[in-house]
């Protein structure tokens, strides 16, 4: 099997003397939809931004596809087909649609020079494709002049133009609507069709189960659990993630415990059973 | 790509460009450079109330040459301001880099250096003095307004210390093909205003057209989302610092060679005028949005004031009084012509 598109080994990030994650290794493949869940607070976001280069990790590899890195930022990453659709969107108010959906990297004709109609056209073409259009919303529109949803529209957009081989979604269906949200779920699939993996953060664990092939859960910046979707219903998850969240000082503990032992070895080889309840498998 | 949306408004697409042309090209300029055009009309109408005040100054063309004598210093340290500005910043060390820079040129030339090369370098040194503040702010971390405000006064005490307060007459420069490349006469126009004019017309093109204007907007407007997207929001600042010092140092050439003479406290007066100039032009403090044609705008607007009050027959005590009352009112017409949705705020 060829090598996964990212994958973090024992990967720590501290801020000041807190560890937001901690000791995490975890593997996206190509074409793999993961749902990463997690309580507020647990870690989800700085992972996220660990894999699209926006923290250099304290301590721990990342590789890509294979290759060892040693300077890792955002420019980089983007470069190599990590996109990202930031929590809070990472769009700059004041700017149009179309500056934003080609911020950082602008189609240029002759010394750095916008190529204006250019940008403007293809953002037309991909807000059309993707169908986050309406009459009041063009791509001269600012944002800051944009409803959640449309705004959420433009950060998809955005890490869908670029051909991405992993796309990372952070909670893309918070400020959605009902049909918004399915939308974005679809897309999720489409991009998996089109090639790209999916790192798909979410509160809601039934979005979260639906569109994944591997569910994480972290739990205070370390992997809890991590398994397959055929292995149990959404239903079983939101049971799993209310024991984690209920029982955190002894279950989550527990699990966090048999985690790190079975993860020094080989992602997605855990042998060990989870000492407290077999069926949720590790 | 095609995902289909049941319930997305997708019949009722988004205006065709051919559907927006049929809006009208012009309400839609109107729009997008709101800024410019209260900057516009606010100037106009100033003008309007200096041409009535005394019709026999305005209604003659040299007033005007002599207002475009020294205007064109007000223009260029104001249209590379812009940039600090909008990338939410603020350099309030120009004027004396104006100053040390002016010593430069000076110093080399009276040594016998090639003027043009002492030009050179004196724009390289504001350049230098510009790389200072930006790595200061950027790199080291302390606040724009206070680390220019002392190195404000450094460098106008480094020029005070070498000179020892003393000018130096630059008389030789006089009718000198270099003195008229730079601040000669082209029928009634000073040279200089030329420079300014082609100075102001990169700046626009710079921050309208290219990716570096783009990126200036970005980092004022939400740095974070700049950084996730990839863009060095220390680097783009730094260049905009470098930016106002390459600036201040031509701006600093031209002022003495307007008067033939070099004064340590050259530049020492641009400080409130051209800061006032950015704001009466329209660029907001905030970070983000900006206009350098609106800039260009207000640096007329502020440099029209002083012979306005004085050709309406005020005395000079009035400049300061009228200054405040102009650039008031010119930012209660701003605020008035601003779209609904945009923040208020910046310091």
């Amino acid at each position: 099997m060829s090598d996964p598109i990212v994958e973090l080994r024992h990967v720590s990030k501290a801020f000041g003397k807190i560890y937001a994650v901690r000791d995490v290794s975890l593997a996206i493949n190509a074409r793999e939809i993961v749902s990463l869940l997690g309580d507020n607070g647990a870690g989800k976001s700085t992972l996220t931004k660990i894999i699209s280069g926006v923290h250099m990790p304290d301590e721990g590899e990342i590789f890509i596809k294979g290759q060892k890195l040693a300077h890792w930022n955002a420019a980089r990453a983007r470069r190599t087909g990590i996109e990202t659709v930031y929590q809070d969107k990472a769009l700059a108010e004041h700017q149009d649609v179309t500056r934003n959906i080609f911020m950082g990297r602008e189609i240029t004709t002759w010394l750095g020079f916008l190529d204006d109609r250019k940008q403007r056209e293809q953002a037309e073409a991909i807000m059309r494709r993707i169908g986050f259009t309406s009459r009041v919303m063009s791509v001269h529109s600012t944002v800051a002049s944009l409803s959640g949803g449309e705004r959420q529209g433009v950060a998809i957009a955005r890490a869908l133009f670029f051909k991405a081989d992993l796309i990372i979604l952070d909670e893309p269906t918070t400020a959605l609507s009902l049909t918004q949200s399915q939308e974005v779920l679809k897309f999720v699939e489409r991009a998996r069709q089109e090639g790209a993996a999916v790192l798909f953060i979410s509160h809601n664990i039934f979005h979260a189960h639906q569109v994944a092939d591997r569910v994480v859960i972290v739990d205070r910046g370390s992997v809890a659990a991590e398994l397959r979707k055929e292995d149990l219903t959404a239903v079983e998850l939101t049971e799993l993630m209310q024991d984690v969240a209920r029982g955190k000082e002894i279950l989550a503990r527990q699990n966090i415990r048999a985690n790190t032992e079975a993860l020094q070895g080989e992602i997605n080889q855990a042998s060990t059973p989870a000492p407290s309840d077999r069926r949720y498998p590790l | 790509m095609n995902i289909s949306f049941q319930n997305a408004p997708q019949k009722e697409q988004k205006l065709s460009p051919a559907s927006a042309r049929a809006q009208g090209e012009i309400p839609t300029f109107l729009r997008q450079h709101r800024e410019l055009v209260s900057a516009l009309v606010f100037f106009v109408a100033m003008m309007t109330v200096f041409t009535i005040a005394s019709p026999s100054v305005w209604l003659n063309s040299q007033s005007y040459t002599a207002v475009f004598v020294s205007l064109p210093i007000y223009i260029i340290l104001t249209v590379s301001l812009v940039f600090v500005v909008v990338s939410s910043e603020i350099d309030l060390s120009f004027p004396s880099v104006v100053g040390v820079s002016a010593l430069v040129f000076t110093e080399l030339y009276l040594g016998g250096v090639n003027p043009f090369f002492c030009l050179v370098l004196a724009i390289l040194c504001g350049g230098l003095a510009g790389l200072i503040n930006g790595v200061l702010v950027c790199y080291v971390g302390l606040s724009s307004l206070v680390v220019t405000l002392g190195m404000n006064f450094f460098w106008a005490g480094f020029t005070q210390v070498l000179t020892n307060g003393y000018g130096a007459p630059l008389v030789s420069l006089q009718n000198t093909a270099f003195h008229n490349l730079f601040v000669g006469q082209l029928g009634l126009v000073p040279v200089q205003m030329f420079w300014a004019a082609l100075f102001a017309v990169i700046g626009m093109l710079l921050f309208t057209r290219h990716k570096y204007g783009a990126y200036v907007r970005f980092v004022g407007d939400n740095p974070e989302a700049a950084r996730e997207m990839g863009i060095n929001v220390r680097k783009v600042k730094v260049v905009s610092f470098i930016y106002v010092g390459l600036a201040s140092g031509f701006a600093g050439v031209l002022a003495i060679l307007i008067n033939n003479n070099f004064y340590p406290t050259t530049g020492s007066g641009y400080l409130l005028s051209v800061l006032a100039a950015i704001f009466v032009g329209g660029t907001p403090v905030g970070g983000g949005v900006g206009t350098v044609a609106g800039a260009v705008v207000g640096a007329f607007t502020v440099g029209f004031i002083e012979s306005g009050i004085v050709a309406a027959g005020l005395t000079g005590f009035w400049t300061q009084l009228v200054y405040g009352i102009v650039i008031v009112l010119s930012l209660i017409t701003h605020r008035i012509n601003r779209p609904r949705h945009r923040r208020v705020g910046g310091w």
